[in-house]
């Protein structure tokens, strides 16, 4: 297969993009989609400081990468679920990628902040642990970046990411994320900037960036994800992808260019900062507040509690 | 060990024996094995033997990726690697 630019040895075929591409061609590519991204939706603006929060896989440090080739000043923010052996790993890529690099790590546990790791705050709380991680994620990665004083927080979703959260908000019919998904969420109210740099890069790009650029991250799921919704409507788009590529794009892509705005009747509810924490949130006490209530609650109902004891799923160290 | 391939005289000892030259495959993710296939092969015709969709996956070898027409053989030894994440 032959680079469609330059007709060398190609390393990569996108289908969607009738396209394949040799190594240097691919890394223009990635960094054209990241650069168009940006500029369109107004991300970045030089001079911004941004906080990538990154895991340790693929796309988080892909994206780290290419806005620090791009010359961006960012830094990465590491949140420590205490996922066993998988969040040790985790946090070792990303200390390895920043000490290569040469750029900042912010690192935050969530068992010093919140007196338990995810998988125990979970079951505390009796729910799943993807949401209270979801929940914990957003909560502490707005809250770190406002503190630190960082302009912009950036993720890794990418268009795979993008394309099954629609999915799944068209599904079930929920018109207030409807209203919201977008590559952008702007700033307000303590809420701080957050962008989705690679929303126009499937996931297998970012993979295979992150392998040409001999990013040394960690392959293996977080245990908690088997059965996640997010993998069913992934697996449903790329059955139909598989036939006609090209359609997570035009699904994503077009609902961003004529669905989204006919959403736009369902206007955000208003923030005020949370009885508790002062952090922003819809309600008198924040949900992150509140997880944590229950959690202490549960704990001293249980005394003592198995802090020791592995969550379902999770490996012993 | 690639796998063999060998004539057996009438009283069952060896006549001749060659060696098929084999592919072995690692597969990450949930399905962590490797396995061996005799004999060349595309990356393509890899991956619809052992049922993989190529838009979740990249096939390594080495530190190179390798598009689906790249052909197989001479003892190659790759890499299938998801890329699908989540949750």
């Amino acid at each position: 297969m032959r680079c469609t630019v330059c007709r060398g040895q190609a390393v990569i075929d996108i289908p969607r993009h009738h396209s394949a591409f040799c190594r240097d061609h691919f890394f223009e590519h990635f960094r054209s989609q990241v650069r168009r991204a940006i500029r369109e939706w107004d991300m970045l603006a030089p001079g911004q400081r941004v906080l990538v929060a990154v895991s340790g896989g693929k796309d988080s440090l892909a994206l780290w990468d290419v806005l620090l080739d791009l010359g961006y000043q960012a830094d990465g923010l590491y949140l420590d679920l205490g996922i066993g052996d998988y969040s040790c790993r985790s946090l070792e890529a990303c200390q390895r990628f920043a000490q290569e690099h040469g750029a900042t790590l912010h690192v935050v546990a969530v068992e010093e902040q919140y007196g338990l790791p995810v998988p125990q705050l979970a079951r505390a709380n009796r729910r799943a642990t993807c949401a209270v991680c979801g929940t914990t994620k957003r909560y502490t990665f707005n809250r770190t970046a406002r503190q630190l004083g960082y302009d912009v927080l950036a993720t890794g979703h990418n268009l795979d990411d993008e394309a099954a959260a629609l999915l799944g908000n068209l599904l079930h019919w929920n018109v207030d994320y409807l209203a919201r998904q977008a590559p952008v969420l702007p700033a307000r109210d303590g809420l701080v900037k957050r962008i989705k740099p690679l929303y126009r890069l499937g996931e297998r790009e970012t993979a295979a960036y992150a392998v040409l650029r001999r990013i040394d991250y960690v392959v293996d799921e977080c245990p908690h994800a088997v059965g996640a919704k997010e993998l069913l409507y992934k697996e449903a788009l790329n059955l139909i992808e598989r036939q006609s590529p090209g359609s997570k794009q035009s699904l994503l892509f077009g609902f961003l260019e004529k669905g989204r705005q006919f959403f736009g009747i369902y206007e955000p509810p208003p923030l005020r900062p949370c009885a508790e924490c002062g952090e922003p949130t819809t309600a008198q006490v924040c949900a992150q507040c509140r997880l944590v209530r229950r959690a202490r609650e549960a704990v001293a109902a249980l005394k003592p509690l198995r802090r020791d004891a592995p969550a379902d799923g999770e490996e012993e160290r | 060990m690639p796998p063999a391939q060998g004539r057996l005289s009438p009283a069952g000892s060896v006549l001749s024996f060659k060696r098929v030259r084999a592919v072995r495959v690692h597969l990450r993710g949930p399905r962590r094995e490797t396995l061996e296939l005799a004999g060349r092969r595309t990356v393509a015709q890899v991956l619809a033997e052992l049922g993989i969709d190529p838009g979740t996956v990249l096939v390594i070898r080495g530190d190179e990726l390798l598009t689906p027409d790249v052909v197989l053989g001479a003892e190659d030894e790759v890499e299938v690697r998801p890329v699908v994440s989540g949750g």
